[in-house]
Order: structure tokens, then sequence, then C-alpha cells
């Protein structure tokens, strides 16, 4: 694998009941590149997303991740150093307050009675404070997440991706349920969190205007297979027209 | 079309009320069920209870032993239910199909508390007595291995519904078995689950007094006591008391579901 490849899809295959999800799909990822995967509902585009995070083994091919060995990639310790995952549904415990949430971005590197006391007495109580003054939600530390809004929790999500600081981030739909400005506002700030800590990002969008905007790659998915893959800037209006198409006009 | 839709409609519920008469009539039958004289009867059973069954002044001398044995008959199904619902906690986190640590053990758990469910709590009780005899053990024992056996599926129900997303979540931050069980299982499922456990006190205080009974314990041993000796002011001071009690119980635990929830 050349050096500044973070990671390296290599033909990989991805079978569901006998129906292709993912078919012999390639591309690789350089450090610090921020790529929009975008494409029309069913192309594969979470199901790519989850394969890389490992929740899916692929049935052909494989992903290469940094440094990591293959037997490395089962262990979610190591990986969670590597890859933090973010998704539409925030996926928070409601229940708990904010600073819970937040400080389980360090659930992986802490061991099981310190989780435990944590949830008593917040461990690294500082950290969970500076992730969610970035993220512009300083006083919420011990508010009930089930009471923030949905752009707020998304907010949260981001803070805890802060405290966990993974090398590559993997978003899914990251503001499909939220209302326009409240996407843009979540979107330009993950991005902006990405620049600052010189991460990888590779999110899944249904805007092609976000898409242009926010990122410098997009890669363009359609039934499994890889549609384009260009730099921002060389993406034409008729590569689009096409994605999108219906089957039915083709 | 639209109105063939309807009339299709009309005559599958005429056909099955149909089925529902025929049913009923079979049974009747089958039974040699009496309408009339069920019908008949009851007035007299009215005018009976009226007559008999209500408490007197006389009747409040035995009030401290009802109200005592009621109350051991509350804390039996309270005891039961709680340690039933600690027991039904691991069971359904290993039955739970989001939590459970393997196939293996998932259906074996399962397995388990659909027995113990299916058993019904007069049931255990019948079954207990030959090995406990008549004490409030057998009825506290019977108690327990319905509450278990309901809680256990109820809570897998619980854990499935609230817990899906973030357990991934958890998953995704590298975070250990244990620790997703801790950090996101329990908190987001603990609403739900008091929930639950409130409810099966409720329905526990309620088959105790069928219990006791059979198990010559408690509030029910005191009614049937003074039933059998035809002390009915008595007897229905017991009854009365144990209808103020589940109302009671049902009040305070509507109350802890709305603040909790």
């Amino acid at each position: 694998m050349a050096s500044e490849n973070i990671i390296e899809v290599q033909n990989v295959t991805i079978n569901f009941e006998g129906k292709i999800a993912l078919s012999s799909l390639s591309f690789s990822v350089k450090k610090g590149e921020r790529i929009a995967l975008i494409g029309p509902s069913g192309a594969g585009k979470t199901t790519l997303l989850n394969t890389i995070a490992t929740f899916i083994k692929p049935d052909e091919g494989q992903i290469l991740i940094d440094e990591l060995g293959s037997s490395e990639l089962d262990d979610r310790k190591k990986l969670s150093r590597k890859i933090g995952m973010i998704r539409q549904q925030f996926d928070l415990v409601h229940q708990l307050p904010v600073v819970h949430n937040v400080l389980a971005g360090k659930l992986g590197q802490w061991g099981f009675f310190k989780s435990l006391w944590s949830l008593i007495f917040p461990q690294e109580k500082s950290l969970a404070l500076r992730a969610l003054e970035r993220v512009g939600l300083k006083d919420k530390l011990y508010e009930k997440t089930a009471n923030l809004s949905g752009g707020e929790q998304q907010r949260v999500a981001l803070a805890r991706l802060l405290v966990q600081s993974p090398e590559i981030i993997l978003a899914d739909e990251p503001v499909a349920s939220l209302d326009p400005a409240r996407a843009e506002d979540v979107l330009s700030m993950l991005t902006k969190l990405v620049i600052e800590e010189n991460q990888t990002l590779i999110t899944s969008l249904h805007s092609v205007e976000y898409a242009k905007k926010y990122f410098t790659r997009i890669i363009a998915l359609r039934d499994g297979a890889v549609f384009f893959d260009l730099p921002v800037d060389e993406i034409q209006a008729e590569n689009l027209a096409s994605l999108y198409q219906l089957k039915e006009h083709m | 079309m639209q109105a063939d839709f309807f009339a299709r409609k009309r005559k599958n519920s005429l056909g099955f009320f149909g089925i529902l008469v025929a049913i009923t009539v079979g049974a009747i039958v089958i039974t040699e069920y009496d309408i009339v004289k069920g019908f008949e009867s009851l007035p007299r059973a009215v005018t009976w209870a009226l007559g008999n069954f209500y408490p007197t002044q006389e009747s409040l001398v035995k009030f401290p032993d009802i109200l005592s044995s009621l109350i051991e008959t509350l804390l039996v199904s309270i005891a039961a239910t709680s340690i039933g619902a600690v027991f039904a906690l691991f069971f359904a986190i290993m039955g739970s199909n989001t939590t459970r640590v393997n196939a293996f053990f998932g259906s074996i758990s399962r397995v388990i508390a659909t027995l113990f469910r299916n058993i019904d709590v007069a049931a255990w009780a019948l079954i207990l007595l030959f090995s406990f005899g008549q004490s409030s053990l057998t009825g506290y024992f019977a108690l327990f291995f319905g509450s278990f056996g309901f809680l256990t599926r109820a809570f897998v129900e619980t854990i499935d519904e609230v817990s899906g997303g973030s357990v991934e979540a958890l998953r995704a931050t590298g975070a250990n078995y244990a620790s997703i069980i801790f950090q996101s299982v329990i908190p987001s499922s603990v609403p739900q689950m008091l929930s639950w456990v409130l409810f099966m006190i409720e329905t526990n205080i309620r088959s105790a007094t069928l219990i006791g009974l059979l198990t010559g314990s408690g509030i029910g041993f005191t009614f049937n006591l003074y039933y059998k000796s035809l002390n009915y002011d008595i007897a229905s001071l017991v009854v009365v008391t144990i209808i103020v009690s589940i109302l009671l119980i049902e009040s305070i635990s509507n109350y802890v579901r709305r603040v909790i929830l």
C-alpha cells in the first residue's frame, strides 16, 4: 500500500441474500481527503461505509486501513483509534446527561471499572467540556440528552467523535434528519473540525450542493459500483444528471 | 371498484360475526349451559351480597389482623417481583438479539424464560406445595417464578426496542461488551423496565390473594378463613381492604411512571 493512502478498497463485493449490494468496488483514499459519497437511494453508500467500519465483512476483495493488519481490524479497541462513525440517527443514549454521551468516545481506551465509575463521577470531564465548547454546547454538559433538539444532538455526537479522536471519520447521512439550516450548520462544523484535526472524512450525502461546497472529492455510487470518482472542481452537470436518472428513462 | 371493496368488507365482517355466533351457540350446547337460569340467578346473587356481604361494626375488631396479613402479602409480592426482575435482567441481556453473547446462550435463556412464563402462578403454587408445604415461602417462589418469566420477556422486548443504534455506536468507539451494557443498554431501558416492574408488582398483589388461598398464607388465607367459617362481614372487610390497597398501589405506580417516563 502506498504510504500516503490511508484507506484502500480493493475489489470489494458484497451480496445480501443473492442481491449484489457492492460489486467489485475499488478506490483509495489519501490522508486528509474529504470525500462525499453520493448516489441514488439503494446505491450501496451505507453498505460501503459499514464495510469500511468493519461492521460488514466483504464477500470478496479486501479493505486495507493504514498500518493495520487484517487481524488488527478485528480488535475494536485498536480500530477505534483509527475509525470513528457518526450516523443519521445520532445514536446517543437519551436517558443519560450529555457529558456521558460525549465521554463514550473514551470507552475504547478506558477499562471497565473506570467506565462504570465515570457514570457516577464523570472522568476526564475537562476533555468533554473542551469538546462541547468546540461544538458550541458548553452550557449543556449536564442536560439530559433527550431534551436537546435534533441539531444539538448531532453536535453532541460530533463532540463524542472529538473525544474519540480517530484518524478517519465515516459519516452516514449525518444531516439527513435535520432541516436545511441545521444541516448546513452541522456539516460546516464537521468539516471544520476535520480540517483542524487533520482527519480524513468520508460522508454519504443526498445533497450535491453540500458535497461540492464542503468536500474535496466526490465518489458517486450507482447499483453498487463506482459511477464516477472526481475531484470536486471537475464535476460536470451531465455527470450528476445521469447519476440520478431513474431506471425507466435509461 | 370502490363499492365492490366496501361490499366485500361488509360481507367479510358479516361472515365473521356469523362464525362467532355459531361458536357461542355450539359452546352452550356442549357445556349444557342454561342461559335463562344463569341470568335469573344474577339478581339473587346481588340480593344475597347486599344482605350478608358487608362489613359491620363488630368486624372492625379484626381489622389489625387483616392489615398485618395484607402487609405480609404486599411485602412478599414486592420481594418476589424485585428479585425476579434482577434475574430477568440477566436473562434478558443474554436472550436479546442485540446484546446476547452468542446464539446458543441466547436461545437457552429464551427457552428457560418461556418455560417459566407459560406455567401460571397458581400452577406454580400447586407444584411448589409439594416441596415447601403451606407457607408464605411457597407463595413467594410461585410469584418469583411467574414474574421472572414474564419480566424476562418484557425486558427482551424493551432492550431490542430502545438500544439498537446506541449499541452500534458504542461498538464503534471501541467499548467492550460490559461497557456497552452498562453505558447504553441499561440506561436506555431503565425507565421502561421500571414501568414493567411496577406493573408486575400490581399484578402480583392480585395473584398473591389467590395464591394465599392455596398456600395458606397472607391475605388470601385470611379471606378464606372467615369466608369458610361463614363470617361474611369480616370476609367482606377483607375484600374492601384488598380493593383499597390495590387502588392505592396503582395510583402510586401511575405517579412513579409519570415521573420516570
